[in-house]
């Protein structure tokens, strides 16, 4: 998975969690909730999405990792390549 | 000191046939009813009563997504409630705002699906919602009326079974009184259609209906009736004190006459006649009223085929023969049971009857059984009738909460 397919699954979600939101235009270098009407609730959406549909795991400490996209995909793919590398 | 009057200043309704007071009155007396089928998890199709508002009128998408459906039919309901009284409502003091809401119950529907929803996880409960907590507090359908409305007054439900939409109302004309508001919304709500379990529930009770046709399945005081037909909905009012919708030349609808509250302490489920024939009774008295005073009654009857013949006995017993000017109907024939709302929505189908004269019939009645026939029992047609100036809406839940409300027709 490259990082753009990562921010790809980011933004897959936040369509789902915030169907009300245009995200043709989110910034990958600025904060999610800058730009987004995010709160921790959503934020925790993600997470448990990550977790269902991809049996990513991010831990509470890990959780200012997903402020923006980039960082998103900072974080996230190496742990989308670690769980395709297993199965 | 003689207590403030308290008067109906608007409604926001959505029922299974209709989603507005006009759509509604116009389908109850047209004998439209409101019944389809419906798959419910783990029970195939069934009966049911399904609303079918626009719920993004009032909603953002993110709104009804976190929410419950519960929460939304309530921003609908009271949105349309203020939309119809013609509240200044950017002017309006939102702390001096109360949100009265009568449910049967809640955090069925929220519950079962994080249930159904981690059995495909394994029943790992790290996959249980962190909004389940939210959606399924007893309060949140009027916490979520006043997230949408930005009320900062008292919001809050009140869990009376399927006496609450009654209930809903009784309870604001109170703290309208008491002072404690000065603009009560209230009335009922139900989303029990989205939970198996109130289905299940009453096929095991041997009290869920079934029907070929939907639209014949609900048919309170027929011989052949077989049990309810569970229904969602929501009927929420505004309520204000006499003077202060006299101040801003507002619409009055009725007057809240009287009301009363009691329970059977007698039976999980099974009614008591002789206690809902003392609430009906007790109400009268409390409007300064007799019998032979009320023009209209709508009864609670679910056609279960009990629980109608112990209505009807409590009405017989109030009314006897001597009433010829009281009209007997039902509204459940044509919606089903909405439970926590029922009561709130079938006062709503009836308040028309102040303005046309007309008593909307209960349908689906092709075989009167005897034990029901009440003298002035309106069957299938609409009746023209000389006189309604009251109304007495009766509504009785489980446990044995029995409820009575009356209103009337206002006169300055």
């Amino acid at each position: 998975m490259t990082k753009d397919d990562c921010k790809k699954v980011v933004l897959d979600i936040i369509a789902d969690i915030a169907p009300d939101e245009d995200l043709t235009n989110v910034k990958s270098d600025v904060r999610l909730r800058d730009q987004l009407q995010l709160d921790s609730m959503d934020f925790l959406d993600i997470v448990m999405e990550l977790r269902k549909r991809h049996s990513i795991e991010v831990p509470e400490a890990d959780y200012i990792q997903l402020a923006s996209l980039d960082s998103c995909a900072e974080y996230l793919t190496p742990k989308f390549n670690a769980l395709s590398a297993k199965s | 000191m003689k207590p403030s009057r308290i008067v109906i200043t608007g409604v926001g309704l959505t029922a299974p046939n209709g989603n507005s007071l006009t759509e509604f009155r116009q389908n109850l007396l047209n004998g439209v009813a409101g019944i389809e089928r419906r798959e419910i998890r783990y029970m195939g199709s069934q009966l049911a009563g399904v609303c079918h508002h626009d719920a993004l009128r009032h909603q953002t998408k993110k709104e009804v997504r976190v929410g419950t459906r519960a929460g939304s039919i309530s921003v609908y309901c009271a949105r349309e409630a203020l939309a119809d009284s013609k509240i200044a409502w950017a002017a309006q003091a939102k702390d001096r705002v109360g949100i009265y809401i009568g449910c049967t119950e809640h955090g069925n529907v929220e519950t079962e699906n994080e249930i159904y929803n981690i059995s495909k996880f394994n029943y790992d409960t790290k996959f249980w919602s962190h909004y389940h907590n939210p959606r399924t507090v007893a309060n949140n359908q009027a916490g979520e009326a006043s997230l949408n409305l930005g009320v900062t007054g008292p919001a809050y439900t009140i869990g009376a079974a399927c006496a609450a939409g009654n209930l809903g109302l009784i309870h604001a004309a109170q703290m309208l009184r008491l002072g404690e508001v000065d603009l009560a919304i209230c009335g009922g709500i139900s989303e029990s259609i989205h939970t198996f379990g109130i289905f299940a529930g009453f096929k095991s009770q041997n009290a869920l209906a079934t029907h070929a046709d939907p639209a014949k399945a609900s048919r309170p005081f027929d011989k052949a009736r077989n049990g309810i037909v569970v229904s969602e909905g929501g009927c929420l009012y505004t309520l204000e004190r006499l003077e202060d919708a006299q101040a801003r030349g507002a619409k009055i609808y009725a007057e809240i006459a009287g009301y009363h509250v009691n329970s059977d302490a007698s039976d999980y489920v099974l009614p008591n006649p002789v206690r809902q024939a003392e609430c009906v009774r007790a109400s009268i008295r409390r409007a300064g009223l007799t019998a032979a005073d009320i023009h209209i009654v709508n009864t609670h009857a679910t056609a279960t085929p009990l629980g109608d013949i112990q209505e009807c006995e409590a009405i017989r017993a109030v009314f006897g023969e001597g009433c010829p000017e009281t009209h007997i109907n039902n509204t459940k024939s044509y919606i089903g049971h909405c439970m926590g709302a029922a009561g709130a929505l079938e006062l709503a189908g009836n308040l028309p009857s102040f303005d046309d004269l007309i008593v909307h019939p209960t349908i689906n009645v092709d075989d009167l059984d005897p034990a029901c026939a009440l003298p002035g029992l309106v069957l299938n047609q609409p009746r023209k009738v000389a006189k309604v100036d009251t109304i007495l809406n009766n509504s009785f839940g489980m446990l044995g909460i029995n409820s009575t409300l009356i209103v009337k027709r206002f006169t300055p």
